[in-house]
């Protein structure tokens, strides 16, 4: 055996236990994502308010739909659009993609609910 | 601290020092697997938030609408069939609207014009929704000049902006005057655009509606009902795009479990060899990677769920809105009120950290089980 | 004591590759000493010093260790006596590369749950013991063979178990590494372990400190002194 260990062993650099790295990591951002959802279940009375207000104004105005894609008239009121408008051929139609893509043919169109 | 948890620690320790030893790799593969998870997240939140934003908002709209068709079209409904529609049992607020769109060349984007039921401007005037009028560079004041049927120049002073928080339903109105509207678009008195309609008894609605079309057998009544159902479905599972980022996401996901499940190096199985010899049993091996797996999935899941939130209600989701945009020059800018389904929230997690971590363990089971001497022949 | 009675292992058994290790082997190990086997390559010591060491299970044959028949456990059992009662060398020290000397020394003990405060003190010990101290965060890889085999002792040490098992321990090591191992395992045994090992080494089995050499040929003890 060698005689190197008459010398001190040097001071070893505290390294962090890896598990505990992992589960603070873990961890934070489980609470993270807790404290997010939690905040977003409760209530928040700036979006009720303004929910509120754009409901007066679906009301006051008989508004039927959002006003998500502008391109075309079936697509700007998707609930108005007329039984033969080429956007209602099928939701895959590429001559509408990609709003074309993203909406059902209207409820009542096809012979079962659009959801089942 | 119980031997039985120190004792997961320690596998905890070891399976994380021995990713270490390819921190690129497995923070490429955390990374990669965020990404996935973000995306889903961001689908999922996205569509199940506008779905409720849709629900929330139309349950202001007309109970019941009644378009004219001729020849597979929808035409314009004479005041006749308002004073018949009014005649029937439970049907109340029969009223015309006047609503239609017109192209503007100079933003190349389509308008919404409105005829409000009340408080309609002078005529003359308009009030503008502000994607309108930042697509148009317009405020108060200003003046707005479009060609009419007839190719004659109608110039309306800008009397009022819609708020800027209800450009989800307004970006593109233009409220204006009846007798407005109808010499720009040339409709002659005693013709609308549709009729609107209240029913005294919500569960009378379809009956009311049957009705209209007994009497009108060219009309078409459209329900509220229809309506939310439209939206309830919008970004629905079954569509195009929604389910092409699906099937990408599942295919990739595939491919890295496939890499993973297709089996251990050489040099994987020799340390496992080698755990066993010096006295780790099967279960250890197991448990530890479990955790190698548990770990990189749990993590890539809080990570791509969180980012994604922040995209979906922070950012409303900007990255989504090529997609929402389509062709359209005119893109509304709205927020989103936060809301996650926790259902939602729990059939994602089962769908991706469960089959990452079973991907990671089974390969390692059939290679756990061999004899211990295996490392000494 | 461990006892060997009737001992026989027979690998791939009832198929065309059926290959007999070991036949019907008898023996007795005694405690605190050091017992070499040694023989040609394919003589069945490596497979005898597997099935002492509970690493594998005879075909034939009873194993006691002590007063207990181990030869029956089950695997779990089996490694739980395995783990607290024999320390492994292997011949390639079988070190898990990229981790660091310390964490290799600390590995049996892990499933044991004992707290990692004190495992890592006793594992800077066994290191600082096989002069290893300034090495114990170095990756094994970057090890010398004398270093890397004495890391691995550490590693056999670490759940201190009564029994040190050696396969060809100095099968990669040159003369002067060689002496080196000698004398750790001289002081091991001056501590009152137990030393079972393999080695056609002249330098190993004619050794002062070898209580007990074992001659196997063909799977069979050919003498016993």
């Amino acid at each position: 055996m060698t005689n190197r260990q008459t010398h001190p062993p040097p001071i070893r650099r505290r390294r962090p236990r890896p598990s505990n790295l992992a589960v603070g990591v873990t961890g934070g951002l489980a609470l993270a994502l807790a404290g997010t959802l939690a905040a977003a279940a409760l209530s928040n009375e700036e979006a009720a308010a303004r929910m509120a207000r754009n409901q007066a104004l679906v009301a006051a105005l008989e508004l039927t739909d959002l006003c998500l894609f502008t391109e075309a008239r079936y697509t700007r009121h998707l609930t108005q659009a007329d039984l033969h408008t080429p956007f209602q051929d099928a939701p895959f139609s590429l001559d509408h993609f990609p709003s074309g893509s993203v909406v059902p043919p209207p409820p009542g169109i096809t012979r079962h609910a659009p959801m089942d | 601290m119980p031997p039985w948890i120190e004792r997961q620690r320690h596998l905890m320790d070891y399976t994380l020092a021995a990713m270490a030893r390819r921190w690129g790799r497995n923070l490429g593969l955390v990374a990669v697997y965020t990404l996935l998870v973000f995306v889903l997240a961001s689908v999922m939140m996205f569509t199940d938030a506008i779905q409720r934003e849709a629900g929330q908002l139309l349950e202001q709209a007309p109970e019941v609408v009644v378009q004219r068709m001729v020849a597979g079209r929808h035409d314009l409904i004479s005041a006749d069939y308002m004073d018949a529609i009014a005649a029937i049992r439970g049907a109340r607020q029969v009223r015309g609207r006047l609503w239609g769109y017109h192209f503007d060349p100079v933003t190349a984007a389509n308008y919404t014009f409105m005829v409000p039921a009340a408080n309609a401007p002078p005529a003359g005037r308009v009030h503008i929704g502000a994607g309108l009028a930042r697509a148009r560079g317009a405020a108060v004041g200003d003046v707005l000049s479009f060609r009419g049927h007839d190719g004659a120049l109608f110039s309306f002073d800008i009397e009022g902006l819609l708020r800027a928080e209800s450009e989800i339903i307004t970006a593109d109105a233009i409220l204006l005057s009846e007798e407005d509207f109808r010499a720009f678009f040339g409709i002659r008195p005693g013709l609308f655009t549709d009729i609107s309609l209240q029913v005294r008894n919500p569960r009378e609605v379809t009956k009311v509606a049957e009705k209209i079309v007994e009497r009108f057998p060219d009309t078409r009544p459209i329900l509220r009902s229809e309506m939310q159902r439209t939206y309830a479905s919008l970004f629905d599972w079954r569509q195009g795009l929604v389910l092409t980022v699906f099937a990408g996401a599942l295919l990739a996901f595939a491919i890295l479990a496939w890499d993973k499940a297709a089996g251990l190096s050489a040099e994987e199985r020799r340390e496992i060899g080698i755990l066993k010899a010096v006295g780790w049993e099967t279960t250890d091996i197991i448990a530890m990677k479990t955790w190698e797996g548990a770990l990189v999935s749990l993590t890539a899941f809080l990570l791509g769920v969180l980012l994604a939130y922040g995209h979906v209600f922070g950012t409303s989701a900007v990255m989504f809105e090529p997609v929402l945009k389509g062709w359209a020059t005119l893109y509304p800018r709205f927020v989103l009120t936060p809301h996650v389904d926790l259902f939602q929230l729990a059939v994602l997690a089962f769908l991706t950290v469960v089959p990452y971590t079973a991907a990671t363990v089974v390969p390692n089971w059939k290679t756990a089980v061999t004899d211990p001497d295996a490392v000494m022949r | 004591m461990i006892e060997l009675r009737n001992v026989s292992k027979v690998f791939n058994e009832g198929r065309h590759n059926e290959f007999t290790a070991i036949r019907d082997v008898s023996l007795r190990l005694a405690d605190r000493e050091v017992t070499v086997f040694t023989g040609p390559s394919g003589s069945g010591k490596t497979t005898l010093l597997t099935l002492v060491g509970c690493l594998a299970r005879p075909t034939v044959g009873r194993i006691r260790l002590h007063d207990r028949d181990i030869s029956g456990l089950p695997e779990r059992f089996l490694t739980q006596v395995r783990r607290h009662s024999f320390g492994f060398v292997f011949q390639q020290f079988n070190l898990i590369s990229g981790l660091s000397a310390v964490d290799n020394v600390m590995l049996p003990a892990y499933p044991t749950g004992r707290p990692r405060s004190g495992l890592m003190a006793r594992a800077l010990e066994l290191l600082e013991l096989m002069a290893l101290a300034e090495r114990a965060d170095a990756p094994v890889e970057w090890l010398s063979g004398g270093e890397k085999q004495r890391v691995a002792i550490a590693r056999a040490l670490i759940n201190d178990p009564p029994v040190l098992i050696a396969d060809e321990p100095t099968a990669n090591l040159d003369t002067a590494m060689s002496r080196d191992f000698l004398a750790i395992l001289e002081r091991l045994v001056e501590q009152g372990k137990t030393v079972l090992m393999t080695s056609h080494d002249p330098l190993v089995y004619e050794a002062a400190m070898v209580n007990t050499v074992v001659s196997l040929r063909d799977g069979r003890v050919e003498t016993v002194p």
